[in-house]
């Protein structure tokens, strides 16, 4: 009877409070109610499409910042071979053939290695050890990649040129292709170090999800082979492989796009010399180490524009290979789901 | 017998050939963890005192510690997780519980995906286009907002993925008694899917403290005591980076504290994150 007095309680704070305030008070309560419900969904929405904006925003202020040296250089710069901030010319080849061929040593490790991991932790491994090895190897992918780079510069350069590279250049030093791969001296520091450390850094990510799709085959194919005689092995490279190869691509190109755009650990390792070497021992260049070394150096505004259009041109990059592999997993989990 | 035939034999063999270099595969993976964790408890534990965490960065020549560099690498982290997180949370929030079936949300969860592992140098790039540039000067604000962008697409996807795992029967049972639809996500979606949510932000947090290349040219780096977000800020990697290849045998080794320090830090919080994340499967 006197409910109209009540001192009006926070409804969206105690929701029984709504039995005690008048009509009015209640039709107000309704419509804040009301107006909160439809601003936090605009909220929300803003929010999602902030995410598209920032990927907008990276594409935009990268074109717009390589302008000037696109304008100067035209194509040429994605070919020439020159890199000079004297006399101002600027082509983009030897980083992006750094780029590419770490990365494709990168992988020439680490699929394999990763595949055989994924094996081990689906097929042989004790379930009781399953879960710790797994964490285990996923730790390695948290790991910092500066941590990656302080290691590779002064543990693991100076055991690759005091013990592998010497015995690399006599072991090839004979056959033809490969003595020009592998001619010495031995650096230490290179493409070919730069590559291996990218592997153990790209190695995590095709191993947890080569397991993942491994573990997604279904038991009663695998047993259906085990149960007609095949070994072990027979039973993953005729069953699992095939009925995971979507997903284990997509995982692979997924750790092709890290490994193209690692960035730290690469500049500790590669040497930053811009030029194309027949050795894969001698030092190079990547796109990103090139950007980390020479930015915040770089005087005049072609040169900083140059090294923008070099972070554009590896954008563009990733971006179609992660997007590959993102549409590979996505194609996956729809059969999966289905 | 089938068993003694050359084929049989033939397939054995290979077999075990294959399952040794399983075997040897995961080894050698292994055997990588162990090696970098042992090299930088080697290398960094001598240098490590008290003195790191209450001195400044020294010149070269003469002793000190990363208490700079530490402070100016919480302080960014701290602000680019409170930017980060928010926005983050809500953008998961519309495409679990808004935009399920939308072409938006479609979208949104393939473009940052890749934005998931996108190259950090080049958002490096893209804020100092967008503030270095534009304020004329390196600042801390721009370092702590490129980590944020960065926090952004690990927060949305653990968000999302959390929040589609909270059974529909309590956003029902919300409904039917009257909550409206913003009061029932924030009452209820939210705290059943709270330790998802937590675990991803830590998973962000330890992506971030370890993060070099986008703050190489939007915080820059600094020798002295500075917290002024407006000015260069000092980083933990950073200087690890100055000063790992630098020819000075004082900066080498508080780089190796550094990066012992970092990388503990970074494994601590993916352990913590890993048991909540557990915790919540096994409740």
């Amino acid at each position: 009877m006197q409910s109209g007095r009540q001192p009006v309680v926070d409804v969206a704070l105690q929701g029984t409070g709504s039995l005690t305030v008048s009509q009015v008070d209640r039709a107000k309560v309704l419509q804040r109610l009301r107006l909160g419900d439809v601003a936090f969904r605009h909220l929300t929405r803003a929010a999602a499409l902030l995410v598209l904006v920032i990927l907008g925003g990276i594409i935009v202020s990268l074109i717009w910042g390589s302008l000037p040296a696109l304008r100067a250089f035209g194509l040429s710069f994605l070919y020439e071979e020159v890199w000079n901030p004297v006399t101002e010319k600027f082509g983009a080849i030897a980083p992006i053939y750094g780029t590419v061929v770490t990365s494709l040593i990168a992988m020439l490790i680490a699929v394999p290695v990763g595949l055989f991991i994924a094996l081990f932790l689906t097929e042989l491994c004790p379930m009781w050890l399953r879960r710790p090895i797994g964490i285990a190897i996923e730790l390695l992918a948290g790991i910092p990649s500066i941590i990656y780079g302080i290691w590779g510069l002064f543990v693991f350069a100076p055991f690759l040129q005091q013990h592998v590279q010497p015995f690399l250049i006599s072991l090839f030093g004979d056959i033809p292709v490969f003595s020009t791969l592998f001619a010495g001296p031995p650096y230490g520091i290179g493409v070919f170090t730069a590559g291996l450390i990218l592997a153990i850094m790209v190695l995590p990510f095709i191993t947890s999800i080569s397991r993942d799709v491994f573990e997604a085959v279904p038991p009663v194919l695998k047993e259906a082979a085990y149960g007609l005689g095949c070994t072990t092995w027979e039973v993953v490279r005729y069953v699992v492989l095939p009925y995971a190869r979507v997903g284990v691509i997509g995982g692979i190109m997924l750790g092709l796009g890290r490994a193209l755009g690692e960035t730290m650990a690469v500049t500790f390792v590669i040497g930053n010399a811009h030029r194309i070497s027949g050795s894969l021992l001698a030092p190079g260049t990547t796109i990103s180490a090139t950007i980390a070394n020479e930015f915040t150096e770089a005087v005049g505004d072609l040169y900083t524009s140059a090294l923008i259009a070099l972070g554009l041109i590896l954008f563009l990059i990733t971006f179609i290979v992660l997007a590959i592999a993102r549409l590979l997993l996505l194609r996956l989990n729809a059969r999966v789901g289905g | 017998m089938i068993s003694s035939s050359p084929l049989y034999a033939k397939r054995r063999r290979r077999n075990a050939v294959t399952m040794a270099l399983a075997y040897g595969a995961t080894g050698l993976g292994l055997s990588w963890l162990v090696v970098i964790l042992a090299v930088l408890v080697w290398e960094g534990v001598s240098g490590l005192s008290l003195a790191v965490f209450t001195e400044m960065t020294p010149p070269p020549g003469s002793a000190g510690g990363l208490l700079n560099p530490i402070a100016g690498s919480l302080v960014m982290t701290v602000i680019a997780v409170l930017i980060g997180t928010p926005l983050g949370i809500l953008a998961g929030t519309y495409m679990a519980e808004y935009g399920r079936f939308d072409k938006l949300t479609t979208v949104v969860r393939f473009i940052n995906d890749i934005l998931l592992s996108a190259p950090s140098i080049v958002i490096g790039l893209f804020i100092y286009e967008v503030m270095v540039a534009q304020m004329g000067h390196f600042s801390g604000w721009a370092g702590a907002v490129s980590l944020a962008v960065i926090v952004v697409p690990v927060v949305v996807r653990t968000t999302e993925d959390m929040l589609l795992l909270v059974p529909d029967s309590l956003r029902e049972a919300a409904a039917s008694i009257g909550l409206p639809r913003s009061l029932m996500i924030q009452r209820v979606a939210y705290r059943a899917a709270r330790a998802g949510m937590i675990t991803g932000v830590l998973l962000a947090v330890a992506r971030i403290s370890g993060e070099t290349a986008p703050l190489l040219f939007t915080a820059l780096n600094n020798q002295f005591w500075s917290l002024n977000l407006n000015a260069p800020v000092s980083s933990l990697p950073v200087v690890i980076f100055q000063f790992a290849l630098s020819p000075y045998k004082d900066w080498q080794s508080l780089a190796w504290t550094g990066a012992l320090i970092i990388t503990f830090a970074v494994l601590f919080l993916s352990i913590v994150a890993r048991i909540l994340a557990a915790q919540r499967k096994t409740s």
